[in-house]
């Protein structure tokens, strides 16, 4: 995946190289700059297989920072920020892998450099008994969970 | 044969007319007796669909679900533009102005419409409420839940956006919209019973040359749409995830 652009960011910025799954890695930007979910936002994405993006509905595109066009195709890991810990997105695999429905509270990168937090739900999508690719809805989480989170992904690191 | 027809209870009643319209118009074009059947509530609407008394039907999308999946409907349009937003809305007089400063003990006023409800709990999750720390009341109508809210008798109340800003302007002038959801993907839409599915082609061009005939128009005014536009059934099954990714 393309490294973060230093042009694109607003603020002052930090910068950390993320190793993937994959392999592959990225050179990020990332400021301390929070953009909260406006209340009632939902936002909607759908990947392929694995794990790019095929859907993204309008608050999606708004609040990532990114245009339509920039998101469609990309991989999900787009939006992957330094403070998350490898060890929830194994998690969030498995359990797809599984057929099953995964929760999980995520720090996610926008491409300004910005983060935003949000509480996940992750299910795969089955088509005759197969799974065809995946659907996630993202929303405004509570304050105290975001806590919580922040402390566990510390530990983890 | 003759067919029947529902409209989720849902519906703006100011559109029970508009809805009449079309049933008539639909019979004519299709040349098919249809009876359009509506039911006050949803409990009774699915029991009817329960008892495969329903062929056709303008569904919310919770129970489009459970019609496609578990009753073998198949989707033929919806609205264009149209999508199902929720909002909670308090008193006027509210000193509430954020989510987040709602507390546990809240009094909710709701009707039984599954997605508004669902919508609705989700948007007071980030103030730590779920249905442990707050009581709920189930009205029959939004009127209803609104004038819980104008009497007192609730904090907040769950509406389907649409519903609640066509309140009549007294009422809307006595609430306040706390949040709106803003989700797009999720709306209602026409679905064909498993008796009428053979049909599901001949009814789907029907609705997409309707704005092109004065009669047709004039139906899809009466019931404030512009004009239809195909569902396809991935487009439904992906609407049917959503949903099942939204019910914790
Ligand atoms: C439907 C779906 C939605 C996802 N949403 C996010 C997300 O919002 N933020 C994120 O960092 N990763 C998200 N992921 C996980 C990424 O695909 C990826 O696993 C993660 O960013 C870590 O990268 P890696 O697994 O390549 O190491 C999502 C995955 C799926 C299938």
């Amino acid at each position: 995946m393309k490294d973060m652009n230093a042009a694109d960011i607003t603020g002052e910025y930090r910068e950390a190289v993320l190793t993937f799954h994959s392999g592959s890695s990225r050179k990020v930007f990332y400021t301390e700059i929070e953009s909260p979910m406006p209340d009632g936002r939902l936002i909607v994405s759908r990947t392929d297989l694995n794990g790019n993006i095929t859907h993204a509905n309008a608050p999606f595109v708004d609040m990532s920072g990114y245009t339509r066009g920039e998101l469609i195709g990309a991989p999900h890991c787009i939006l992957r920020h330094p403070d998350m810990p490898a060890a929830g997105f194994q998690d969030l695999w498995n359990t797809l892998k599984q057929k099953k429905k995964w929760h999980g509270y995520v720090k996610n990168l926008r491409k300004d450099g910005g983060f935003y937090w949000v509480y996940a739900t992750v299910i795969p999508n089955i088509r005759n008994g197969e799974v065809s690719g995946y659907t996630s809805v993202r929303r405004r989480p509570s304050k105290t969970k975001v806590k919580e989170a922040e402390a566990l992904y510390r530990t983890l690191e | 044969m003759s067919y029947t027809f529902t409209v989720s209870p849902d519906f703006n009643p100011d559109l029970i007319s508009g809805w009449f319209f079309f049933n008539t118009w639909l019979q004519k074009n299709l040349n098919e007796p249809i009876h359009l059947e509506l039911y006050n509530d949803f409990k009774s609407q699915r029991q009817a669909i329960e008892n495969d008394e329903i062929d056709l039907i303008y569904a919310n999308p919770f129970d489009a679900s459970s019609l496609v999946r578990e009753k073998g409907f198949i989707p033929i349009a919806c609205p264009d533009n149209a999508s199902d937003e929720a909002i909670i809305a308090l008193n006027i007089d509210s000193e509430i102005s954020n989510v987040d400063e709602l507390q546990p003990g809240l009094r909710i006023s709701k009707t039984d419409d599954p997605d508004v409800n669902m919508v609705c709990s989700l948007m007071l999750e980030p103030a730590n409420l779920d249905t442990q720390n707050t009581t709920s009341s189930t009205r029959a109508t939004y009127v209803l839940v609104a004038k819980d809210l104008i009497t007192n008798n609730a904090d907040v109340g769950f509406f389907l956006a649409d519903t609640y800003l066509k309140l009549s302007e007294i009422t809307r002038q006595k609430l306040k919209t706390l949040v709106c959801s803003d989700i797009h993907d999720i709306h209602h839409l026409l679905l064909a019973g498993p008796k009428i599915s053979h049909k599901r082609d001949e009814i789907l061009e029907n609705l997409l040359t309707m704005a092109e005939h004065e009669k047709g128009l004039g139906v899809l005014k009466s019931l404030g749409f512009t004009k239809w536009k195909a569902v396809e059934q991935e487009d439904t099954e992906f609407m049917i995830d959503l949903m099942e990714t939204l019910e914790s």
